[in-house]
């Protein structure tokens, strides 16, 4: 008898279905996983390191690049615990634009893991149409902040500026014709908020069109039913939020449990699971694009009849105008002080989260009253999630582990920070 | 059913009595300190208690209070030239800590474990912390068998803070490099590292070498007295 023993299987980290960097240690009995060993961390940049030697300003845009794909989400999370300790609130529109972004950002991270998920699972359409309504969301990025992705839009104190009343139009070159650029600016005529409006119009449209692809189709539904089930105890003890933790059937949402921003004004409802496999948290993140949406349309129909101011008047915090600065010397020594110094936080420990399109993203302050931040401690939501990835492929087939890490919806950038 | 964290306050201080060290209720938030010797009770309590049902671990974290309140630049005296100028030289090269007596001059407890705690059923969040009490071996009891989510935050813990969890199941580093010396988030570690590497053509392979840029400071690090927001927190003066 030769001698029949388990082999082990390097997966990764340079695998087109590790999402990223991940490297896994397979440790497999014929085509069955017995145990799977995440070695994570090949996209560590020391975030919080980093955090500690700049002044608080400084930092939003670091928050963009950790989960790389809800770059506003990130920032949030992170003011909100700057506002926190400072005691501060900022302008209530500044609050709804952070509502309505927050849920754009919903939408784009939905998008994109519901295009890789199924790229992984073995249907390539749905990546070409989740990137096609990506790309008006990312215009509408571009308008507000100038960047498609990292924004840097939020601030302590509210945001960085008001909508914009116009949208950039493209113009023909010679790659695009006059008539092409024409039909792109169809509908960028009006205010970024008139270009919303018209994509929250379509966008039920374009999930219905996921939907007949994905939710009855035979084989999407032979690689996750009963894929990665978690009961509702197991997932609360191995530390999930957000899609994952309500897939299993418990429902939490911090927009609704405890209130940041705009969300206690907002109609909006909340799917839960039932199963808590893989296919249940693939329904619970279609409907939270649906549920987004309106979220969107709301927001959007308050913006346009309550003008107002975005960012707190408070030099300690915010820049002074700039016509402001050029007549006044005061206005000048605060703007340099807040470009260079920043501000002091008062010193104490403040812990503040939101309900990250991946689940509970909180950022945890310590500060000694100095400018810069004494510790940063991100909670990443895909960290929690990838510890869980043994426990959730153990038995399973080897396929399945790459539906598993779909499931997850996972980013490097918050999990190695 | 919601419950206020004053009554919790209350609750935990009638029910642990001298296991805290204090419970502190600021920014809304309640934190409590805990002996490292009372860890694993409290945890234990926390988690099994049916007032308090804490069935979820949000986070763990370490914090290395070596250099806590410590400014780079004295902004409250001024001398007859005027104040300080910002980054004294030799005063915070960050190569200076821990070769010289940096260690020895710092007397309190360096490090501690913070974990945030999260009741579903009770919609609260606490904070717990305790301080490890051997600065140069930091060792605590493992939560691995009260909440499974401890694992890998512990051995994050591990990884950059250096602090031991006793009866951890796997602790192994997790996202520094494999062969990493140090723990990079300990304050005498230097932000910009011991080591860098590159492909050596000649020998046909990646090689580490000691770091040829110099550590600068851009913005000093200052603490102001005149806080513009103090009065928004409660302060225990």
């Amino acid at each position: 008898m030769p001698e029949i023993r388990n082999f082990t299987l390097n997966f990764g980290p340079a695998h087109p279905a590790a999402h990223g960097v991940l490297r896994l240690v397979l440790e497999m009995d014929g085509e069955t996983i017995v145990r799977a060993d995440p070695h994570i961390g090949l996209l560590h940049r020391g975030t919080e390191k980093l955090a500690e030697s700049k002044p608080y300003n400084q930092s939003i845009g670091y928050m963009d690049r950790l989960d790389y794909v809800s770059m506003m989400c990130n920032e949030h999370g992170y003011v909100l615990a700057i506002e926190k300790l400072l005691g501060i609130t900022p302008p209530e529109r500044a609050l709804y634009i952070r509502t309505m972004f927050d849920e754009i950002t919903r939408i784009l991270n939905h998008l994109l893991w519901i295009g890789a998920h199924a790229l992984d699972v073995g249907a390539m359409t749905m990546f070409l149409y989740a990137f096609r309504e990506r790309e008006d969301l990312m215009d509408a990025y571009e308008a507000v902040s100038g960047a498609r992705l990292h924004a840097t839009y939020y601030r302590p104190g509210g945001v960085y500026r008001d909508l914009p009343d116009v949208m950039p139009q493209f113009l023909p070159n010679r790659f695009r014709t006059e008539a092409e650029a024409k039909r792109l600016n169809a509908n960028r005529g009006g205010s970024l908020l008139d270009f919303l409006e018209d994509f929250t119009n379509r966008f039920p449209g374009y999930v219905d069109e996921y939907e007949t692809l994905l939710t009855d189709n035979r084989i999407w539904k032979q690689r996750l039913v009963g894929i990665g089930v978690v009961s509702p105890e197991r997932a609360l003890q191995l530390g999930f939020s957000g899609a994952m933790l309500r897939g299993s059937g418990v429902e939490w949402d911090l927009r609704k449990k405890q209130p940041y921003a705009a969300y206690d004004k907002m109609d909006f409802d909340i799917p839960v699971g039932v199963q808590g496999d893989s296919y249940d948290r693939y329904l619970v993140r279609v409907e939270e694009m649906r549920q987004s949406n309106r979220i969107i349309q709301q927001c959007i129909q308050w913006l346009r009849v309550n003008p107002g101011a975005v960012m707190l008047e408070d030099s300690k915090v915010a820049p002074p105008k700039r016509g402001e600065m050029k007549q006044d010397m005061e206005a000048l020594i605060q703007h340099f002080k807040l470009m260079t110094e920043g501000y002091c936080l008062p010193e104490g420990e403040a812990y503040a989260a939101v309900e990250h399109p991946k689940g509970e993203f909180g950022c945890y302050i310590v500060s000694d009253g100095a400018n810069k931040p004494y510790r940063l401690k991100v909670r990443a939501p895909g960290f929690a999630h990838l510890s869980a990835l043994d426990e959730m492929t153990k038995g399973h087939m080897l396929a399945d582990v790459v539906a598993i890490i779909g499931t997850q919806d996972i980013v490097f950038g918050e999990v190695d920070r | 059913m919601a419950v206020s964290l004053e009554f919790i306050k209350d609750y935990l201080q009638e029910e642990l009595g001298d296991k805290l060290s204090s419970a502190v209720l600021a920014v809304g938030e309640l934190t409590l300190d805990v002996p490292a010797s009372q860890w694993l009770e409290v945890c234990r309590f926390l988690r099994h208690d049916d007032m308090l049902d804490c069935a979820q671990l949000t986070d763990l974290c370490g914090v290395d209070y070596l250099t806590y309140g410590d400014a780079e630049w004295d902004v409250t005296t001024a001398s007859r030239s005027g104040f300080s100028r910002a980054v004294q030289a030799g005063e915070a090269d960050p190569f200076d800590f821990g070769e010289q007596d940096g260690e020895s001059a710092f007397a309190g407890k360096r490090f501690a474990v913070v974990i945030h705690l999260l009741s579903v059923s009770r919609n609260i969040r606490i904070r717990v912390r305790t301080r490890c009490d051997d600065n140069d071996f930091p060792v605590i009891p493992s939560l691995v068998e009260v909440w499974s989510s401890a694992n890998w935050y512990e051995r994050e813990a591990f990884d950059l803070f250096g602090i031991m969890f006793a009866g951890h199941p796997d602790l192994r580093r997790i996202l520094t490099d494999y062969g990493f010396v140090g723990h990079p988030f300990r304050k005498d570690f230097p932000l910009i590292g011991h080591v860098e590497m590159r492909y050596d053509a000649a020998q046909k392979r990646v090689i580490y070498e000691p770091v040829s840029i110099e550590a600068r400071i851009l913005v000093p690090r200052t603490i102001r007295a005149d806080q513009h927001f103090f009065p928004a927190v409660e302060r225990e003066d």
